[in-house]
């Protein structure tokens, strides 16, 4: 398949080698020329800098034969708009969204989205640890 | 009324000093710290501190009884996302957004966030009023009413030069409003007979352009 990320951080550009590992094809976006570095020098997919809310900077990431596309910027809000342009007005069949924030992220997961929330990701985890510390404890006491 | 405010800027701010002025209740929402203290001087308790797309940050700021959101930042996705929240979460009724880059328009209009004002747009629109460039000029767009205002200036020997506004075969869909000669609007009636250089302002759905450049415009 052929996938559009934007945002070239921590995540993004993970997803994308993971992707290319995988034997996918992959464009990547972000408005920071530096972020290429994430990528290495030996990345096979495109890289695009630019504002990905401006459609010409999406559809020169190949956005319109796009099969599935990850916002993974920095802004929960720019993810959440530029995922909803790729469903609604690009129709990309599987797309992917980052937010942060709890409360938008369960809002939009509502709405139809597939959200990954990291700061649900360690709540959940994090309360998980420390009840099965407390399970065992009383266990033991 | 009340209305939620979010982004307190020099929009927001005086949206809100208007909005009291005509006896309306209002909060403005602001997430810069140096920007809310000086707002909270204004308007003491009606100014609230935070990110106004957090959810639980509206929810203090009273938006599940307002009865209008304005989405005034100068961030179009933090606009949209506000407008999508307010509406499908709150359940707000009236819904008014900013557009700081017209480019952004489409996306505005794609999700479901309107009306919006767009201030770019709007000079634009005021400098081909002043400075016609085209003999067709749109001055306002309602988007989800379907209407916008067009102004259209009457050519030397086209078909509605000479004609009184009763006799003018207006295309269905466009009605004239105001006759503006030598720089004086008058509100239209059906004797005002068009005379060359007049400039016509009339209502219309959108796709009337060549019917309205035909009668007007064409010699």
């Amino acid at each position: 398949m052929f996938v559009v990320v934007v945002g070239c951080g921590r995540v993004g550009a993970q997803v994308a080698h993971g992707l290319v590992e995988d034997g996918h094809d992959v464009n990547v976006i972000d408005q920071n020329a530096e972020a290429l570095q994430r990528l290495g020098g030996d990345f096979p997919g495109q890289f695009v800098q630019g504002v990905a809310l401006e459609t010409t900077v999406l559809e020169a990431a190949g956005i319109e034969r796009a099969d599935a596309f990850v916002a993974a910027t920095n802004g929960d809000n720019t993810n959440l708009v530029i995922a909803q342009i790729a469903r609604d007005r690009y129709l990309v069949e599987c797309v992917i969204v980052r937010v942060l924030d709890p409360a938008r992220a369960a809002f939009y997961e509502d709405k139809g989205l597939v959200t990954v929330c990291p700061t649900r990701t360690a709540i959940d985890r994090m309360s998980q640890a420390l009840r099965s510390f407390a399970g065992s404890n009383a266990e033991a006491g | 009324m009340y209305a939620v405010i979010v982004g307190g800027g020099k929009v927001g701010a005086n949206v809100g000093r208007a909005l009291l002025r005509m006896g309306h209740e209002v909060s403005i929402v602001e997430a810069r710290s140096h920007r809310f203290a000086t707002l909270e001087a204004e308007f003491e308790h009606m100014a609230r501190y935070g990110d106004g797309t957090e959810i639980f940050v509206l929810e203090a700021a009273g938006m599940g009884r307002a009865d209008v959101c304005i989405a005034v930042t100068g961030d179009d996705e933090d606009n949209i996302i506000i407008g999508q929240v307010a509406r499908d979460h709150f359940g707000v009724a009236n819904i008014v957004a900013r557009v700081n880059d017209p480019r952004n328009q489409e996306h505005f209009d794609l999700l479901g966030v309107a009306p919006t004002v767009c201030a770019t747009e709007a000079i634009l629109s005021l400098i081909e009023h002043e400075v016609p460039q085209h003999s067709l000029v749109h001055l306002f767009s309602l988007r989800r009413e379907n209407l916008e205002i067009i102004e259209v200036q009457v050519v030397e020997g086209s078909r509605a030069e000479g004609q009184s506004l009763a006799d003018l075969q207006m295309p269905s869909g466009a009605m004239v409003i105001s006759v503006l000669r030598n720089r004086v609007g008058r509100v239209a009636t059906p004797d005002t007979v068009l005379g060359p250089g007049d400039q016509v302002v009339a209502i219309s759905e959108p796709g009337q352009e060549s019917a309205l450049m035909e009668l007007f415009a064409s010699e």
